[in-house]
């Protein structure tokens, strides 16, 4: 299993390097990935996706415990260290969840015990991201974004089991960011998120900060960030709260300005 | 001469495919040529000519069907891209009617097929997949992860000793072993041979009778409550 991946650096638009010679990434580390639109952020995560050995324009090279990737990992998609999750993937399949998630855990589970194992742990997970709970029996299609988004997540985490989980600005999708936060670190993976949230910004372990399609800095949180962290999501529970009060119908008062 | 044939649904990406190759093969220094089989439309052949500069040609079936097209006009197409001076053909077909195969001995043999297209689509594409020497995968940034290790486990299903290559036809990667296969190909001799057993081929359906229900054809009939028929590739 892989437990280490390097960016080694490549070049911006304007031709001029990245910042860093080469950047570590260590198991359990959850790192984001900080820009303005346009500033190369999606094209830093694609150039990992695509285990980039200076073939992609960027010239970024990708290593995996220090060298690069094999072929085999990047034709069999069950043997692939990394899971990638955007704002355009999707569901296809018009199977009822179970059913689906079956047929994927069999590819990875030895056993059937061990696929339904499996498929019980990712329900479960699912559920703890998503407002409403998914029913096993609806078809994937039916989902909401949210309760897609959430089982994309799981399926990448638990069933895929993958070193590395990118994730490309999912957080507008309505689901739980700080127990995804809270559960994804219980599961040791390299986390890559692409993010403009602040609350996901400053829980991860650094922050790689992208400009005019290169790595300009990468930061580490520091302790008055960590200090700081806290406090933004209270702001971010209470705006959480108050968005849940309008979607419920309901009225917001002074008071719910308190709520954390 | 070496020889490509690369067949799957429409839109699944085998022009962008063949553009990377063509890249590669110039870098190389060597000088391609390409055909186009169509039903009734196709640009591609301009578009890779203008942007190539290599000689290229299309063929529209018609009323033919696209792969008995192909079995027609491919040995008189070696012979136009041998004149043209090229050392590659590559040849790009509709596969439609998912009963054949256009591959042939002695020529790489590629299925496209999208990610997209939904886990069962292996299951379904017949001969097309099952008698070619890889099948390639695009559109994988599509779907989810699960979908797409559920797609090639069904090809693999479907075809076990076929090679599956995943590729992102957008920037070009997973290609060169695509290339490195189709040279390392024995050049095509001038024998060639369709892969695979063709179906049955005296259909009174194929030669115009259209009256519903099994009662009105003979040959190879069924019912709908027997199952055994025919079986080809």
């Amino acid at each position: 299993m892989v437990s280490q991946i390097s960016i080694i650096a490549g070049r911006g638009r304007d031709g001029r390097c990245d910042r860093i010679e080469r950047l570590d990434l260590n198991m359990g580390d959850v790192v984001s990935v900080v820009g303005r639109t346009g500033s190369g952020k999606t094209t830093l995560i694609n150039d990992i996706e695509l285990f980039a050995d200076g073939d992609t324009p960027t010239g970024r090279r990708i290593l995996f415990d220090g060298v690069p990737a094999a072929p085999e990992d990047r034709d069999d998609p069950s043997r692939n260290p990394i899971a990638l999750i955007t704002q355009h993937t999707t569901f296809l399949s018009d199977l009822p969840v179970t059913e689906f998630l079956v047929t994927h855990a069999r590819i990875r589970a030895r056993s059937q015990a061990a696929a339904q194992a499996l498929v019980a742990e990712t329900l479960m997970f699912a559920n703890q991201l998503t407002g409403e709970p998914i029913n096993p029996g609806s078809r994937m299609t039916e989902l909401s974004g949210g309760q897609t988004r959430a089982l994309l997540i799981a399926d990448a985490t638990v069933i895929c089991d993958t070193p590395i989980v990118l994730l490309d600005e999912v957080e507008n999708a309505g689901i739980n960011r700080t127990r995804a936060l809270e559960l994804l670190r219980r599961h040791k993976r390299i986390f890559i998120f692409v993010t403009h949230d602040p609350r996901i910004a400053l829980l991860s372990d650094r922050r790689i900060v992208m400009s005019e399609g290169r790595i300009t800095d990468v930061l580490e949180t520091d302790e008055e960030e960590q200090a700081v962290a806290p406090a933004v999501t209270r702001l971010d529970d209470m705006l959480s709260h108050l968005r849940e009060r309008l979607r419920g119908g309901l009225r917001v008062s002074r008071a719910d300005l308190e709520v954390a | 001469m070496k020889l490509g044939i690369f067949a799957g649904p429409a839109t699944t990406g085998k022009t962008a495919v063949i553009r990377h190759i063509l890249t590669r093969l110039h870098n190389r220094g060597l000088a391609a040529a390409f055909l186009k089989i169509d039903v009734q439309f196709a640009e591609e052949d301009e578009q890779l000519a203008a942007e190539f500069g290599i000689p290229t040609r299309k063929v529209y079936s018609g009323e033919l069907c696209p792969d008995h097209c192909n079995v027609m006009v491919l040995g008189d197409a070696l012979a136009w891209a041998e004149r043209s001076k090229a050392e590659v053909l590559l040849v790009e077909t509709a596969g439609l009617c998912l009963r054949c195969s256009p591959y042939v001995d002695g020529g790489l043999g590629v299925v496209v097929l999208e990610a997209t297209s939904g886990m069962n689509l292996p299951l379904k594409v017949g001969p097309m997949l099952s008698l070619a020497d890889v099948a390639v995968v695009t559109k994988i940034d599509r779907v989810s992860q699960a979908e797409r290790e559920v797609f090639r486990a069904r090809i693999q299903d479907a075809a076990p000793e076929v090679a599956v290559r995943e590729v992102n036809a957008l920037h070009g990667i997973g290609i060169d072993p695509l290339v490195t296969r189709l040279l390392n190909y024995p050049d095509v001799s001038k024998n060639m041979l369709l892969r695979g057993n063709p179906p049955v081929g005296t259909c009174t359906i194929c030669v115009g009778k259209k009256e519903i229900g099994w009662q009105a054809h003979f040959g190879v009939v069924r019912s709908l409550e027997n199952q055994s028929f025919y079986r080809g590739e």
